[in-house]
């Protein structure tokens, strides 16, 4: 498994590895400064990712920090998965975690690809500086003021409400319908995130010949017709990789924003694999079963990041790693 | 003239003209052409362009608008909010009470300085860290490299879920500790790889000539590597800030003293909770400011330090982002 963020440079023939004449040990005292520089990292990495991993066996123990601890609580085998799979509310969380993520493929994901090749067709360098400028800002701001402006915006006290009761109609409340939420929470993700998504398409497309173009343009190809024989394939292996890793990460869907308007809604139509853990874990104190149903999701995930690559290896794509 | 010169020169070059610099009389038969435009390329139509004007217009708008209104109604007065019927749209008197209000001491003031001292020893930390540990991994053929990025690249696949990350934190007695909100989330591996791969293609040969003349690598780090990658490490610097001025879910699992709570805390009981934190529904009560533009205000607060930082990064986000992440 090489990830080809990390393998790319590598490959380059920059500098050719130093020859080792001492062996092991030349090469470790050679280095240690830099061992040292990677030490801090690591030991964060290891103490706040690696080390958890301990506590994963809670999710086959009767485990309860007030009463016992890690090593003394008794093993229960599988009996907080059995539990955890007859949990309705488990298989709620599910089907509500896979509605948002296919409501995202289908509403959110061509967005910005739609952005980038909008903003690409315009000429006035200046005019594109300033709608990017725009675009990117949402992204950095923390899901609590998204949800604070959706609620100032579409909610029972919000601006649209008021207008409409100005003028003589019935006011609504967007963030307090369980019918709508997923679509709020879909909408709230594009104005947050369409925009930040678009840099990496536009940088697609900066790297495209322009010569093809003319080529093209002189050959009778007309506008649309270029965009779908030389814009859209130079898009290709950034749509597949991004595609990859949005399937791969099926089960996880914008744990913050929805924990956020959980209470507004309802666990019902709101709750979703990450919600269910948080509830059940550190709101009801079931700290097993509440581990149980984090492992079968982290195990559900990492297969489908994997079969996913291989969907994108048959197709001829990179994916996130090489085979 | 070859092809490159017909597209820069756009509509003096456009096919029926002569070439050379002194145009010809004749008169152009696209009048409004862009010189701009490669003259291979259809003008828009009308109707095209115009749509794709009212496109971007819309969309600016939708993310302008909304913090708009909530700029205004935090600047507005008891009288504008009432005739306006809640939200202001339409200033019409600026009034900064509902900040002298907030920022005069109590819940909302102590909020913002821990917010502020997070982010700011946060981001030092994290950047602190994973510099070095970028530049350590950088230098291709060093010693235990692979397995060390091995470990760093694992935990993208995999993480140990919330509630093993929550007894740890607890166990190792970050509980109502301000490191709560720091530690646990300090390193970004994503971060980590883009620093990497923007140092490896930053002047190798810089780099090797200077360890051939035999500097160290700490040198090297500190006077070759750093100044030539400000972009990026102003960009990874502003994802790291950022994440730390968000954060409010570690927060809220672990400070179950409200004192500590950092400003986003602060927002989401007041404005999505609707309920006034300790020690802010005195103020609410008595009605000296109205509720509403005090709101507004906290939810400004939330975003200036983004607002006033983004403009200075957001130029490299390109050069900082992309050569490290989407070369691979």
């Amino acid at each position: 498994m090489r990830p080809g963020t990390a393998s790319a440079p590598e490959r380059a023939p920059a500098a050719p590895p130093a020859p080792a004449p001492g062996g092991r040990w030349h090469r470790l005292r050679r280095d240690r400064s830099l061992l040292l520089m990677a030490l801090p990292a690591v030991g964060l990495l290891v103490l706040f990712v690696y080390v958890p991993l301990i506590w994963i066996t809670v999710a086959f123990k009767d485990y309860d920090p007030y009463v016992s601890g890690l090593w003394s609580s008794p093993w229960t085998g599988l009996e907080n998965i059995t539990l955890l799979l007859e949990d309705s509310r488990f298989w709620d969380a599910g089907a509500n975690t896979l509605a948002i993520t296919f409501l995202q493929l289908v509403l959110f994901f061509p967005v910005p690809i739609a952005l980038a090749l909008l903003l690409n067709s315009l000429l006035s360098e200046r005019l594109r500086g300033v709608v990017q400028s725009v675009l990117y800002l949402p992204h950095f701001f923390s899901w609590v003021l998204v949800i604070t402006v959706f609620q100032q915006m579409l909610g029972g006290a919000g601006l649209l409400s008021q207008l409409l009761r100005a003028r003589g109609y019935e006011g609504f409340d967007l963030m307090t319908d369980p019918g709508a939420f997923k679509f709020l929470v879909t909408a709230q993700m594009v104005w947050k995130d369409a925009g930040w998504g678009v840099i990496v398409f536009l940088a697609a497309l900066s790297s495209v010949n322009q010569d093809l173009y003319e080529a093209a343009a002189a050959d009778g190809a007309g506008r649309w017709r270029r965009m779908w024989h030389i814009t859209l394939p130079a898009l290709r292996p950034v749509i597949a990789l991004l595609l990859v890793l949005r399937v791969g990460d099926s089960l996880t869907v914008g744990f913050e924003q929805i924990l956020l308007q959980r209470d507004a809604v309802g666990p019902g139509a709101s709750e979703v694999f990450d919600t269910y853990v948080w509830w059940v874990g550190l709101a009801s104190g079931d700290y097993g079963v509440a581990a149980a149903g984090g492992l079968v999701k982290g195990l559900f995930s990492l297969v489908l990041v994997l079969l996913a690559n291989k969907v994108a290896h048959l197709l001829g794509e990179q994916g996130v790693y090489r085979k | 003239m070859s092809v490159t010169d017909l597209r820069r020169t756009g509509k003096a070059a456009a096919p029926g003209t002569a070439d050379g610099p002194g145009l010809p009389a004749a008169p152009p038969r696209q009048p409004r052409r862009n010189p701009g435009r490669p003259v291979w390329e259809e003008d828009p139509s009308p109707v095209g362009q115009g749509l794709k004007g009212l496109t971007l217009l819309g969309v600016c708008l939708a993310i302008l608008g909304p913090l708009w209104v909530v700029i205004v109604t935090s600047l507005s007065d008891r009288r504008t909010i009432t005739e306006a019927g809640g939200l202001v749209v339409i200033p019409r008197t600026v009034t900064f009470q509902a900040y002298e209000e907030l920022l005069s001491g109590g819940t909302v003031t102590r909020a913002a300085i821990v917010s502020l001292l997070v982010t700011l020893v946060g981001t030092v930390l994290s950047m602190t860290v994973s510099v070095l540990c970028a530049y350590g991994l950088s230098r291709p053929g060093s010693f235990a490299h692979r397995p060390i990025l091995m470990v760093l690249l694992i935990t993208m696949f995999f993480s140990a879920g919330l509630i093993p990350t929550y007894l740890l934190v607890t166990g190792i007695g970050l509980q109502d500790s301000y490191w709560a909100m720091i530690l646990p989330s300090a390193i970004s591996v994503f971060n980590i790889l883009v620093l990497r791969a923007f140092f490896m293609s930053t002047a190798p040969e810089l780099i090797d000539s200077a360890r051939i003349d035999g500097a160290g690598e700490w040198r090297i780090l500190l006077r070759i590597v750093m100044p030539l990658s400000k972009a990026v490490i102003a960009v990874i610097s502003l994802f790291y800030a950022v994440g730390y001025w968000s954060q409010w879910f570690n927060a809220m699992i672990y400070l179950n003293d409200a004192e500590k709570w950092p400003l986003q805390m602060i927002l989401r009981q007041l404005v999505i909770k609707q309920q006034a934190p300790q020690g802010m529904s005195q103020m609410i009560a008595t009605q000296q400011v109205p509720g509403l533009a005090v709101q507004m205000a906290v939810m400004v607060l939330a975003l200036i330090p983004v607002v006033i930082v983004y403009p200075f990064v957001q130029k490299h986000f390109t050069k900082g982002m992309l050569t490290g992440a989407i070369k691979g």
